[in-house]
């Protein structure tokens, strides 16, 4: 795989030092993303879904220890220069956070702001970025982008910010996406709109992303792959449809679960999971997802599993008692 | 004839709401909020309220409660006046209505410890003797699921989003109220815990014999704990009706436009992406007529000509306008 893919995680451990002791934050996480590729990484809050995107960014806090490897268009990010590394960030490596605010200036214009970034990568004059920069706040649905240019991001609703992000993300054609969350603080009918957006230009431009989110249904019918994330490790990894339709994780199926059905009737209690993931400065024996699994046996408690293969090598999870083959296992 | 405007008034309402109109002056102009909304909802029933961030629901739940007095219109509760009630008598009603809202760790005060938060509305309500707040504390915090002596003594920054929420709901309970509004409580929350919370809220209704008015945004969510939905756009309503008809048949383009846009966890269903691209336009000069107008596919002359009424298409199921999908 690694050969031919465009991002390759290999062994990504992220550490925080905390005044309550050392924090896992991504936990030898190993991920590849093929040019024009879609990955969704699903997980709870706090499961590591944003360090690893941090990691892979090279934007860690400064306190924060990284190991393993981050390959990224033949180029291993841990050994280029901050120079180097910011040059690639505006250009062929994009990110689109969940607050655009991270994102914008606020004292700047919208213009400026996207005005800057194409100059800064590419060999525009004024009257060409300026040219562009409606070109791309037309194609990111935004209405009247003439005078949106003088406007400051204050003055648009959050919805309208988050595609002046993703103009702004996209403004310099990257190889690869990175949208962390881009909908969670949006209304639904936003969300469908940001995420066919993206959708639509990852298509266009024939573009690699990584979609993070908390919510299954987000990444089902916009990704290739998923990556399910808990405690800091991927727990289960499998195309798309197979991950839907032969999920092995309880977690995963967890996850699915506790989503509430539009074909439920009103006030069927929602199998919600029970308590909360495990706190990442503690040592944890044994499978981290136990203390809330319903299927955990003696051996969850005392062994870590690793990940292994499903049917395909595409498919991977981590757990001794897998849907499907669990009853052979109580055997 | 056509404009068989509000139910009539039923003998179960435990609230309703008559024409309520809530404006905001900005500098010269004014924000039309809420325009003329009427609603009931009977005892025992969750009505939820769903629409766009913007469409007017918290402020609709804040003028319920009277937090914000309402320019016109009129809410009675239990058959009394609220909007005409002042002082004393409103501040006892108060004790009966309470509301619960989106940002639980933003609307727990930081420095209080969680059990003198949780007290508060006790000691408000004129609760003197100590040693009953605190019986009625560690009731209520049990009652959500929190293990009260462990909490009591800690301050809000120790908890996660979800079991502030579950503080913020034990604080609403506490006074052991008969309404509630949920201002999207479970928003802010992710996906395992936002289920833990709903479950909560439905086990809470049932106990303490609750009536609520449930605000969201998504969809899913209110169709999880509502015998009946009310769905709101730029400050008006365009439907209401009991949750399985509305999501079974939708009769306004905008519910339909809701319900498309709830993401599927299904890979198979592809996102339709017929979603029209653009925003509500701004409730400072909202549109003539019917105010959807300006994203509907539906629209014609009339639509900007003539404001629809809410009328019946079906048993309990109401619509407002001109050309409904039913
Ligand atoms: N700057 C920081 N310093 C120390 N710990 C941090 C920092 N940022 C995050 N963490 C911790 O690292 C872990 C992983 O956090 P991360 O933000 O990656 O989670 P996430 O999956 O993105 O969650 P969310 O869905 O809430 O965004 C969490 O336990 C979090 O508390
Ligand atoms: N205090 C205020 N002064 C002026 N305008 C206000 C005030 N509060 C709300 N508004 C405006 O009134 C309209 C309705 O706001 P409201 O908060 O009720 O909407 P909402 O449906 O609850 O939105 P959200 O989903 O974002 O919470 C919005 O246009 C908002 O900007
Ligand atoms: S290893 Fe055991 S505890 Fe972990 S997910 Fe599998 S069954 Fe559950
Ligand atoms: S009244 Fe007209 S514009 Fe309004 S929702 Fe109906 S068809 Fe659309
Ligand atoms: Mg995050
Ligand atoms: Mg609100």
């Amino acid at each position: 795989m690694t050969g031919n893919s465009l991002l390759s995680v290999e062994d990504v451990t992220v550490n925080l030092p905390t005044p309550r002791g050392n924090l896992r934050a991504v936990d030898h996480v190993d991920l590849t993303v093929g040019a024009g590729r879609t990955l969704g990484v699903v997980g709870e809050s706090g499961c590591g879904k944003t360090m690893l995107s941090r990691a892979i960014l090279q934007l860690l806090p400064k306190k924060a220890k990284l190991s393993g490897r981050v390959m990224f268009d033949g180029q291993d990010l841990l050994k280029l220069s901050p120079e180097k590394l910011r040059q690639l960030r505006g250009r062929s490596l994009a990110v689109v956070f969940q607050d655009p605010m991270t994102s914008l200036n606020p004292v700047l214009t919208i213009g400026t702001q996207l005005i800057e970034t194409l100059q800064e990568h590419l060999e525009l004059d004024d009257a060409a970025a300026t040219r562009r920069s409606v070109e791309l706040l037309a194609a990111v649905g935004i209405p009247a982008p003439e005078q949106r240019l003088a406007q400051y991001p204050h003055q648009l609703s959050g919805g309208m910010r988050q595609r002046v992000a993703i103009a702004i993300a996209l403004s310099c054609e990257p190889k690869l996406l990175i949208a962390d969350e881009p909908t969670t603080a949006l209304d639904v009918t936003i969300q469908a709109q940001i995420l066919d957006l993206l959708a639509r230009e990852q298509r266009r431009r024939h573009m690699a992303m990584i979609i993070i989110t908390h919510d299954l249904g987000v990444v089902a019918g916009r990704t290739d792959e998923v990556a399910v994330m808990y405690a800091g490790r991927v727990v289960e990894r499998a195309p798309t449809p197979d991950l839907f339709k032969k999920m092995r994780m309880p977690y995963t199926e967890a996850l699915l679960a506790a989503l509430p059905r539009l074909d439920a009737a009103p006030h069927t209690p929602l199998p919600a999971i029970s308590g909360r993931p495990p706190d990442p400065t503690r040592p944890l024996r044994g499978c981290s997802f136990s203390p809330r699994c319903r299927y955990a046996l003696a051996r969850c408690q005392a062994e870590k599993p690793a990940l292994e293969a499903a049917e395909t090598s595409a498919h991977t999870f981590a757990c001794f008692h897998p849907i499907e083959t669990r009853a052979d296992a109580n055997a | 004839m056509m404009l068989q405007s509000v139910p009539s008034i039923s003998p179960g309402a435990l609230l309703k709401v008559d024409d309520l109109v809530v404006e905001y002056p900005v500098g010269s102009k004014i924000v039309h909020a809420v325009s003329g909304v009427s609603l009931q909802i009977a005892r025992g029933e969750t009505l939820g309220l769903v629409g766009e961030s913007g469409c007017g629901k918290s402020t609709l739940g804040r003028a319920v409660l009277q937090l914000r007095r309402p320019t016109a219109g009129r809410v009675s509760f239990d058959g009394q006046d609220l909007t005409a009630m002042h002082g004393e008598a409103l501040r006892r009603m108060r004790q009966r209505v309470q509301l619960i809202f989106q940002d639980p760790i933003a609307s727990l005060n930081p420095r209080r410890r969680i059990g003198d938060i949780v007290a508060e509305p006790l000691v408000i309500a004129g609760v003197k003797d100590p040693e009953k707040r605190k019986q009625l504390v560690y009731e209520v915090l049990a009652a959500v699921g929190l293990d009260p002596n462990l909490v009591v003594g800690r301050l809000p920054h120790e908890f996660s989003g979800g079991q502030c929420q579950r503080i913020c709901i034990a604080r609403a309970l506490v006074l052991n109220p008969e309404f509630i509004v949920c201002d999207e409580p479970v928003s802010a929350l992710d996906v395992s815990i936002r289920a833990q919370i709903l479950n909560l809220l439905e086990e809470m209704k049932g106990r303490f014999g609750l009536t609520l008015l449930f605000i969201a945004h998504d969809l899913a969510v209110v169709k999880a704990v509502s015998d009946r939905v009310a769905v709101m756009y730029l400050g008006r309503l365009c439907e209401v009706g009991p949750s399985e008809q509305l999501f079974a048949h939708p009769a306004h383009p905008y519910t339909a436009l809701l319900i498309e846009a709830i993401p599927v966890p299904d890979p198979d269903v592809r996102p339709t992406e017929t979603v029209p691209i653009g925003e509500p336009p701004s409730p400072i000069a909202p549109p003539s007529g019917c105010r959807f107008r300006t994203r509907c596919p539906r629209a014609d002359q009339r639509c900007s000509d003539e404001m629809p009424e809410l009328r019946a298409v079906a048993p309990g199921q109401l619509v407002a306008c001109h050309h409904p999908l039913i």
